[in-house]
């Protein structure tokens, strides 16, 4: 990307302007990292009640053609022939070697029709990938629509104000539906743990619909500041950090996103790597740590062992507003893997004591129906 | 009698006779947003002018702080690792970093006095 290009603008951005939204750039868009309250009230807040965040710069797309959710497996490990029929699965387009291209939503709408949503940062060369590779299938991509996420206990009461139907789907699937004269696809689903939504709309509804739900007494604006504490509290990647081409799915502790079939099967880039490190094992694997201190340790700190040796990276780290303490993820080698196993953090040339820790670090309240 | 005197990094240093309190600026942080973690030197340490004197850590990022002038660090604000968030509820009070005694006084005379510092913030718009 070039630095200096101009960025893009989502359709609710007057509206974080006007919010008092600090803007910067992300993924080449001119995105609010926060708001006048600040990135631990938003975090807090969106544990309490609700949280409207703003993810337009997220890909969005349906893909169509006969048969298209067995041919999209030639692509990721997921189960997609497999998934009912208006439900999500996560799973990762993968390179020759089980390197991971982007991590994404996959809706299996039908046999012949799929939503996607794929990752702002790799959305051009994601959709330019599917549709060179299933030159069979129609990729339209929604250029035109918004996606708002709203996230939080109290996210399921507050939009079945609007959309009463949502109230009743379960987590993980997907339901299209027209209010006020609008079409919305609406996916239970979402980056922080919390039950929630991701609302997908059209651009000239959106910022009308995000004024709607801010009105409500529960929820508040949030920005890409405590969308990153609050995806690390419930342990989720994020692209480009914790995976990216040079890890695969299992290394990332991702094989809970690969179905027995496709295991088996393969039939996906990279299935003799992934494979061989579901059989065998693998040298490495993403972690939970908790530094024993209040300093936070950040992406890319090294971590040792007990002798000082390196045996392991941090690639997401900060403050946890839920815990009031630091937490972290990262790699190390499988031997020192294990929960409660103690390591070593070199936070600004000091050693500093940490343990690994099992993940999520604040628990999941998905609604399970 | 105190004088207060201002860095481009947004330090503040309050000078009386040959100790200095330092700390960040209301400015800063608001720039930086919440505070949820400073690390703070050894009593004792020589710093430089321009050296590390600390690392202010907000829920986004680590920011170094700079030594304004150098000096002994002969206090640090101990009631920072209780409660960071008094660099966000009173950077120029509560919220201040370290105590040094001034080892270099012709050190503060490029440094701004209250005036320049807001004639500054007013270019970074």
């Amino acid at each position: 990307m070039i630095a200096d290009a101009p960025l893009a603008k989502t359709p609710l951005h007057d509206l974080h302007v006007a919010l008092g939204a600090r803007m910067v750039p992300f993924a080449g868009y001119d995105m609010p990292v926060q708001y006048p309250t600040g990135i631990l009230t938003e975090h807090l807040h969106t544990r309490a009640a609700a949280g409207l965040f703003d993810v337009s710069h997220m890909g969005q797309a349906f893909l169509e053609g006969e048969g298209v959710a067995g041919k999209l497996e030639k692509l990721l490990p997921g189960d997609i022939a497999g998934l009912a029929e208006g439900a999500i699965r996560y799973s990762q387009l993968l390179d020759g070697n089980g390197g991971i291209l982007d991590d994404l939503m996959v809706t299996r709408i039908s046999d012949d029709l799929l939503f996607l949503v794929v990752n702002a940062g790799c959305k051009a060369q994601d959709f330019a990938h599917i549709a060179a590779s299933l030159d069979d299938c129609r990729l339209g991509v929604l250029a035109d629509r918004a996606l708002l996420a709203l996230q939080g206990p109290k996210a399921a009461e507050v939009l079945a104000r609007f959309a009463p139907e949502t109230a009743q789907m379960a987590f993980m699937t997907w339901r299209e539906m027209t209010i006020d004269g609008v079409k919305l696809y609406v996916s239970r689903s979402g980056y922080t743990g919390e039950d929630g939504f991701e609302i997908s709309i059209p651009s000239a509804a959106a910022r009308g619909f995000a004024e709607k739900l801010l009105a409500q007494p529960e929820v508040k604006p949030i920005g890409l500041g405590a969308r990153d504490s609050l995806r690390l509290e419930a342990g989720l990647c994020l692209y480009g950090h914790d995976i990216d081409t040079t890890t695969n799915p299992i290394e990332a502790g991702l094989a809970w996103s690969i179905s027995k079939r496709r295991r088996a099967e393969g039939g996906f880039p990279g299935a003799s790597v992934v494979q061989a490190a579901l059989a065998g094992g693998v040298a490495r694997k993403r972690v939970g740590i908790l530094p024993d201190g209040k300093a936070p340790a950040r992406e890319g700190t090294d971590i040792a062992d007990a002798q000082g040796r390196i045996i392991g990276k941090i690639t997401s780290g900060g403050f946890s507003p839920s815990l009031g303490r630091p937490i972290a993820m990262g790699y190390v080698e499988i031997a020192h893997a294990q929960i409660d196993a103690p390591v070593t953090l070199i936070v600004r040339g000091k050693p500093m004591p940490a343990r690994i820790a099992g993940m999520p670090f604040v628990p999941n309240r998905y609604f399970r129906g | 009698m105190s004088k207060t005197y201002y860095t481009k990094d947004h330090e503040y240093l309050v000078v009386e006779g040959e100790t200095a309190t330092v700390g960040i600026t209301d400015y800063a942080q608001e720039q930086l947003g919440d505070v949820v973690f400073v690390e703070l030197p050894e009593i004792g340490r020589q710093v430089t002018k321009g050296g590390e004197a600390a690392v202010v850590e907000s829920v986004k990022a680590a920011s170094e702080v700079y030594a304004p002038v150098a000096g002994e660090i002969i206090e640090v604000n101990n009631g920072l690792a209780d409660d960071p968030g008094l660099v966000n509820q009173d950077a120029t009070g509560q919220g201040w970093f370290v105590k040094l005694r001034i080892a270099d006084a012709t050190g503060l005379d490029d440094l701004m006095d209250e005036a320049a510092y807001k004639a500054y913030l007013a270019t970074l718009g």
